[in-house]
């Protein structure tokens, strides 16, 4: 897929001598939801203000479908779409205006049927004679998402779009997210609720202390991360594992009704089909099973714990 | 350019006048009639014809200065100091817009309001004292000069400002004396020789001057100077507003 947003050897020194980013390489890819995860502090607003033109970059450069973010600043631009983290908003204009604003500022022509759908698909359509003031802290999010898609971008920047936000306006902003995305919008969002990053997105970057640690496909890096753990439960209590099974890390619980077998993801099935066939020869017959697997959350702890 | 822009930054800031009506519009025109009155009716009754023209009259161009001054700068410099305040700066920041649009676009809004103000003063003063405007199309042409300069001066201020206090300082302390020893309410012809000279390196007192000229044909110093100086301040504020973007000072980390 080719590369929509390219960022070269960026890095950023703020005047006071704080390094926010240390020489980040980056491809975002047209199409895709990239979730850049990150504790406070890591670096996340920081690299996209600077994609987005809000914060000078000390040195490296970035290009937004070819286009360069200094020289060629209007066109590149005028792709993008932001939502920054804070609710800021102008007080006292409605929501109509200020999204008609948006779009114009961002240098297309006034297109209220546009306006309207995107006002009707963010269940703000009721409000958009309201005073933003007027508004809760949810529907003022709602109106920055308005905002950021007034002028059609092709790119979406979402910096914590669900921080404080209740579960209702959490799932319609995934479901957005989704039905932007099979529109062909690129959608890049931050966040530091790692399940959102799990739910959503294609491909996960993780950035601590400035560094862009690790980029991977989603899938492959809960694949190579992740553990899978095998709960069986028995139709007889077990007092202790037979040793005829001590080949296999297993552990008794809920009362010696669980049997539970912890596996590296990784390794190849035979261990599971090895373990049941074992399970019966040993006579231990179980009435159900599931698997789990280690969260990205997990994954994502442990990275950056361990600075990798 | 990105003419959409300029419109929906233009448009907005109309609509912020729009609503802040009382003081943007009333309340200047409602402190210049006191103007009038005190100075004017009260006190210049007692004031014989100052040039050749009654003192209520020879007035009303220092005072039209004096508030397109104080409204030019307070208004552009709020302009772009609320946003940087609030936050939604933001979104200028990261627009396809260039800095020329950012500025035509606000300082001409804050120009837009001045010089309406000042038609309006104008046109209050009319109904108060007999005036005659001898020089229409240079009364216009400083009354959209000024506004435009002190606009610019203001968007100057609000992008310097790091806080309320900051935005009113200078305004406060350095234009409001200078307007008003700038010959706002007296030719400095009245001044004792030393303070004379001391008033020519005011620069209130060349703004004043060639409006006065515009109306009444009289002037403290020669209308070509008084142009000149004007599109001297006009010079230098834009060579600040082109530093200020070059650079993104105090709009950029």
């Amino acid at each position: 897929m080719p590369s929509i947003i390219s960022v070269t050897n960026l890095s950023k020194t703020y005047a006071s001598g704080f390094q926010a980013l240390k020489n980040i390489n980056l491809d975002i890819r047209e199409g895709e939801i990239f979730a850049l995860l990150g504790p406070n502090g890591a670096g996340k607003t920081t690299l996209i203000g600077i994609v987005c033109g809000i914060v000078n970059a000390s040195t490296g450069n970035i290009k937004v479908d070819g286009h360069d973010i200094v020289t060629d600043y209007r066109a590149s631009r005028s792709l993008i779409g932001l939502v920054p983290q804070e609710l800021t908003t102008d007080a006292f204009e409605t929501v109509w205006a200020t999204a008609s604003f948006s779009r114009g500022l961002f240098g297309k022509r006034a297109d209220p049927a546009h306006i309207e759908k995107l006002l009707k698909d963010l269940s703000l359509w009721d409000k958009r004679d309201n005073m933003i003031r007027t508004l809760s802290g949810g529907m003022k999010r709602r109106v920055m998402i308005a905002k950021a898609l007034s002028h059609e971008p092709r790119i979406l920047f979402l910096d914590e779009p669900t921080a404080g936000v209740d579960v209702e306006l959490r799932r319609d902003m995934w479901r957005l997210v989704r039905s932007l995305r099979e529109s062909g919008v690129t959608i890049i969002l931050t966040t530091h609720y790692i399940d959102e990053a799990e739910e959503m997105a294609d491909r996960i970057g993780v950035i601590s202390k400035g560094e862009l640690i690790l980029v991977e496909d989603k899938a492959e890096l809960m694949r190579k991360l992740g553990r899978k753990q095998l709960t069986l439960q028995l139709q007889e209590k077990l007092e202790s594992i037979p040793s005829a099974l001590s080949a296999y890390k297993l552990e008794l619980s809920d009362n010696g009704n669980e049997l539970i077998h912890t596996y590296d993801a990784r390794e190849d099935r035979i261990g599971i089909a090895a373990l049941l066939k074992d399970l019966d020869e040993a006579g231990i017959r179980f009435k159900d099973l599931h698997t789990t697997q280690s969260s990205l959350e997990d994954i994502f702890v442990t990275l950056v714990r361990d600075g990798k | 350019m990105n003419i959409y822009a300029i419109r929906a930054i233009y448009a907005f800031e109309m609509a912020r006048t729009a609503r802040t009506l009382m003081q943007s519009i009333i309340a200047p025109v409602i402190s210049t009639s006191l103007y009038f009155v005190v100075f004017g009716a009260a006190i210049g009754s007692r004031i014989p014809q100052v040039e050749g023209t009654s003192y209520g009259a020879f007035i009303v161009p220092g005072l039209i200065m004096l508030s397109i001054l104080t409204q030019s700068m307070s208004n552009a410099s709020f302009g772009i100091y609320f946003p940087k305040f609030t936050g939604t700066i933001y979104e200028l920041l990261s627009a396809p817009v260039s800095s020329f649009e950012v500025v035509t676009s606000y300082v001409g809004a804050a120009a837009t309001k001045s010089v309406v103000l000042g038609l309006i003063i104008l046109a209050t003063a009319a109904l108060i004292v007999p005036l005659r405007i001898e020089h229409p199309f240079w009364m216009v042409l400083f009354l959209v000069l000024t506004s435009v300069t002190f606009s610019l001066f203001g968007f100057i201020i609000g992008i310097w400002a790091d806080g309320f206090e900051k935005l009113q300082v200078i305004p406060l302390l350095i234009i409001t004396p200078l307007t008003f020893l700038g010959g706002s309410f007296y030719s400095i012809s009245m001044l004792p020789p030393f303070w004379q000279t001391v008033a020519l390196f005011n620069p209130v007192v060349y703004l004043v001057s060639g409006f006065r000229w515009s109306f009444f044909g009289l002037a403290d110093v020669s209308v070509g100077i008084s142009l000149a100086m004007t599109g001297v301040f006009l010079v230098i504020s834009l060579a600040i507003v082109a530093w200020i973007f070059r650079t993104g000072y105090r709009l950029k980390t």
